[in-house]
């Protein structure tokens, strides 16, 4: 078995016994990332020497009786986590020389717990698209590829393309991602591998380069549901440097997955059965369920009425607040600086956020400073908020009825990196599955659950109570268990 | 008797409301650890958060808001249990983050109000609007380069509390007393040091005129005054600047001026049509400020006593309410006042303290708390007043003694041989000597001349070198005439 091919759970069980060292595992994803990271480009910035640095060190701490819960594990790191001494981009050019002094909650949990850190991994600009297509460090390509079409090249989703693609190409055993919109589950369910957006408070912000502060939460993805929970055990707890991080505690989340679902109330929310989504994904939703029923759970129609305005409301609130947490990329203090020799304040202003922002970015700026300003502020950023509120409301309604809620992960397969590139809106419609559970602060996870007919992962989510992802896990591996999902991608270490 | 600007159609009314921008008195910033001392070299009190760097969040210092609620209490405004942050957004260079955290829509202050008094003695109420916290910026340097400008991110998050009043004002003289008895009242307080010249304390000034029985014409802000003396002026300034408008055919249009202080004028800085469009929308990274009632509750028992309060019970102990309102000014003058007063007559320690004390006091151009003559030595001079050791006039002397030397006022009078004469065979004899010297002045007062008593009094006090008893001295003296 080549070491690139362990799971999460799998590598610390195969290093607590001692069948493999942290330094061999590294190095073979290093030489996988050698070899397969130009064409996928799934990292931005690997680091070699400082992962092998890690690794012996955490081998040492090992041989002295010292292990943590992650010990010596290689893992990606989305590159909108700070991390001390390591280039942090957040996948912009405006970021391109910006190395920061300080280390993000999140990913100073993981080395707390003795992860090793092979690189950081891309991503749209600032976590903003659903096709790692807006990255100023180029697209990434998704592992797999369709049947009859393998010379099309896909994209893994987004925004935590790079994430999913090293994940599912073994270029790393797992890897911290961000959802502010559904950027860890379409990517998860684009690249068949599993990844859970926790409750909102779950995972500290501090440290993470913000795109829109209310609805970002950290989470993982990984191969299979269990490896999601034991990286969410680590990543998670209260962070006094982050004000909306809840102060509760985290439970053991590997513990949760083999609850199993028997007597479950499962809800399945009409509203989300959408005219256009293709049959095999509405196919895959029903067997989800039945799989389910057969576990012994039981299956609910609900209604979530105020689903329909959920992406607009989304495309209200994340623009806006992204329009003021981008502002402080001004050219004066970090990062990208433009300027002419006659240049004034305003002249560097426009040059450095012109050249340092693409285009998806100067757009959402754009939405985000209109729906804010005065005249406007009402009609928009207010009402969304209400909406908002109602689609809280909704959950809170469904929650008093059933346990969790199944629904498809993404309305399609991964699609060409070449297609709606012209028409945002429709690139905004991957987001119609996900976006409520942001809006509503509710955990959510992509499960891979099948194959459409061109052999392409599809995935389904589960969608939890605030603060019981405990539920969402035991829902998400009866999933896994019964769809028994072992297709393998193209493009992967050791292929 | 009601100020007002003559015009050439007539008087005017000046209508004045104050937007105070005071420093909170706090060991760090509003939402970072960073310290706040003035003065420190630039740009080292920073922390990441001021300085607006990717993946930084605030957090809320407590001790700031207990210094909000503090000044809310000591304002007689509501608290409002729940209040929220806003950003305020807008690009400059010493603004890291683009926007000011502030509270816009729920401030955690609402109305209240501050009594002033002026100078013929009448006192006013001047209603308060609101008060909330919010983040200061950073300061730009424009002139410690030829092409560049530097800046200085010290500042940069401090926490500020914008306190509003309303429109109350219709004098200079009324927004110069606001302004002194609010300093005042912070200064009681301990929240927030009051030091103009440092910046701790600002003020814009919003003026309109009017004809007496109009209702508000519109009003001009003129920002960033930072002294009460510039405040008074700038009030004057502007409110000619504008009747002279009116009175020309024009128009006043809303806009922010500031105060030239070398000419005496305000001049335009910005128009309405340029006012930024701040997009205020709440900061997503703080969740709303929730206080519980019990925690205001404690900072409400634990207040000093204030000005008000403290002005009131001097005038019970028997002050003057001119000598209670000087020895409250400050809080640090008050203090000194009841150390000295503790176990002694109140009113010939304020009268001591108001008359020679200040006089000395002023003199060496030093503040109460750094004065040479303690509390402790000037309550033991009034001792020996109280015991006769010495009368009041030599006390004067010592007292001038203490502020030169230091020396503690027994040990000046045992060296200078200041004790005041008791001894009525040395007041006789002394008086018997000066009869005789001015027999034609005895037969004088003997036929009637009641006048020349004082006359007598000083010659034996002058004969006595001053340390005669003055209460004696009359005794003995009034026999002696007959």
């Amino acid at each position: 078995m080549h070491p690139t091919d362990f799971t999460l759970r799998g590598a610390i069980d195969a290093l607590n016994e001692g069948i493999i060292t942290s330094v061999e595992l590294t190095q073979a994803h290093l030489d996988a990332i050698a070899a397969l990271n130009p064409r996928l480009n799934a990292y931005i910035t690997v680091t070699g020497e400082q992962a092998l640095e890690q690794a012996r060190a955490s081998d040492a701490r090992r041989k002295e009786g010292i292990a943590g819960p992650l010990e010596g594990v290689p893992l990606a790191i989305k590159d909108l986590f700070c991390t001390a001494g390591t280039l942090t981009t957040a996948g912009s050019r405006i970021l391109g020389n910006f190395t920061p002094p300080y280390e993000s909650t999140v990913s100073a949990n993981l080395l707390r717990d003795g992860a090793v850190f092979l690189g950081k991994a891309n991503l749209d600009e600032f976590a903003m698209g659903s096709s790692n297509t807006t990255s100023a460090f180029g697209p990434v390509e998704n592992p797999w590829s369709r049947a009859n079409d393998p010379d099309t090249r896909l994209v893994p989703g987004g925004s935590s393309g790079g994430s999913a693609a090293a994940v599912a190409a073994r270029l790393a055993l797992g890897a911290t991602a961000t959802d502010t919109g559904g950027s860890i589950r379409q990517p998860a369910a684009f690249c068949g591998i599993a990844g859970i957006k926790p409750t909102y408070g779950r995972c500290s912000r501090f440290g993470i380069v913000a795109f829109a502060s209310s609805l970002d939460q950290a989470g993982p993805v990984a191969r299979t549901v269990e490896d999601c929970a034991i990286l969410l055990k680590s990543m998670a707890g209260f962070d006094p440097k982050d004000s909306t991080s809840a102060d509760i505690p985290v439970p053991d989340f590997a513990a949760a997955c083999a609850r199993g679902v028997k007597g479950l109330r499962i809800g399945v929310p009409k509203e989300y059965r959408l005219e256009g989504t293709p049959p095999e994904i509405e196919a895959l939703w029903e067997q989800g369920l039945a799989w389910l029923r057969e576990q012994g759970a039981e299956t609910v129609e609900i209604s979530l009425p105020h689903t329909k305005y959920a992406l607009p409301t989304y495309y209200i609130v994340a623009p806006a607040e992204a329009s003021s947490n981008l502002a402080r990329y001004d050219g004066v203090r970090f990062g990208l600086r433009v300027t002419e020799p006659n240049s004034d304040l305003r002249d560097l202003y426009e040059r450095t956020r012109a050249q340092g922002f693409g285009a998806e970015v100067r757009r959402r700026i754009l939405i985000g400073t209109y729906v804010l300003s005065a005249g406007y502020y009402d009609a928009y950023y207010l009402k969304a908020q209400k909406i908002r509120a109602l689609i809280k409301r909704d959950f809170d309604d469904a929650f008093g009825k059933v346990d969790a809620i199944v629904t498809p992960a993404t309305p399609s397969a991964a699609f060409g990196m070449d297609e709606k590139q012209d028409d945002p809106v429709k690139m905004y419609l991957n987001d119609v599955f996900t976006v409520t559970a942001n809006l509503a602060g509710l955990p959510g996870l992509a499960v891979p659950a099948g194959l459409d007919a061109q052999g392409l992962p599809l995935g389904l989510q589960v969608i939890g109570r605030s603060f019981d992802e405990e539920t969402v896990f035991a829902v998400g591996t009866a999933i896994e268990q019964a769809a028994g999902f072992t297709a393998l991608p193209r493009l992967r270490a050791g292929a | 008797m009601t100020y007002t600007i003559e015009g050439r159609t007539g008087p005017w009314e000046v209508v004045i409301g104050l937007e105070v921008h005071a420093q909170v008195t706090s060991q760090a910033k509003l939402f970072s650890g960073a310290a706040t001392e003035f003065g420190a070299a630039p740009n080292s009190q920073v922390s990441f958060v001021d300085a607006g760097f990717p993946g930084m969040l605030p957090v809320i210092n407590e001790e700031c808001v207990a210094q909000a609620v503090r000044t809310g209490l000591g304002l007689k405004a509501e608290i409002h249990l729940w209040s929220r942050f806003d950003r305020k957004n807008y690009f400059y260079a010493d603004l890291p983050q683009g926007y000011q955290i502030s509270q816009f829509a729920h401030p955690i202050v609402g109305t209240g109000t501050v009594e002033i008094t002026l100078a013929d003695g009448s006192t006013k109420q001047i209603g308060i609007t609101r008060l909330h916290l919010e983040q200061d910026a950073g300061k730009s340097l424009h002139d410690q380069h030829p092409s560049k400008s530097f800046i200085d991110l010290n500042r940069s998050g401090v926490a500020l509390m914008e306190i509003v009043s309303e429109p109350d004002m219709r004098s200079p003289e009324e927004a110069g007393a606001y302004l002194t008895k609010l300093r005042q009242i912070l200064r009681y307080l301990g929240t927030c040091d009051g030091n103009m010249d440092e910046g701790s304390m600002r003020a814009d000034v919003n003026v309109s005129v009017r004809k007496p029985g109009e209702g508000f014409r519109t009003r001009c802000e003129v920002k960033n005054v930072n002294s009460i003396r510039f405040v008074m002026q700038a009030v004057e300034a502007e409110a000619r600047r504008q009747v002279e408008l009116w009175e020309e055919g024009g128009t006043v249009e809303q806009e922010t001026r500031l105060f030239d202080t070398g000419r005496g004028v305000t001049r335009s800085m910005r128009s309405k049509e340029d006012a930024h469009d701040y997009r205020y929308f709440p900061d997503p990274d703080l969740p709303p400020l929730v206080l519980a009632a019990d925690w205001v509750e404690s900072l409400k028992a634990a207040l000093p006593e204030l000005p008000d309060a403290r002005r009131a019970r001097y005038v019970a102990m028997g002050l003057s309410p001119y000598d209670a309102h000087v020895l409250t000014l400050e809080r640090e003058t008050a203090a000194f006042f009841e150390a000295v007063a503790r176990g002694r007559d109140a009113k010939t320690v304020a009268n001591w303290v108001t008359g020679d004390f200040f006089a000395a006091l002023n003199r060496t151009g030093l503040g109460v708390e750094e004065s040479p003559v303690s509390a402790a030595a000037l309550g033991e001079l009034l001792d020996l007043i109280a015991d006769r050791t010495i009368n009041g006039k030599i006390a004067k002397d010592v007292l001038a003694i203490m502020f030169e030397t230091g020396e503690r006022p027994g040990a000046i009078v045992d060296a200078r041989g200041l004790r005041q004469v008791v001894d009525t065979g040395a007041i006789e004899a002394a008086i018997e000597q000066v009869m005789a010297a001015n027999a034609g002045k005895v037969a004088e007062y003997r036929s009637g001349k009641d006048k020349l008593f004082g006359f007598f009094v000083g010659q034996v006090m002058k004969a006595m070198q001053g340390k005669g008893n003055p209460a004696l001295v009359n005794e003995v003296l009034k026999q002696k005439l007959g």
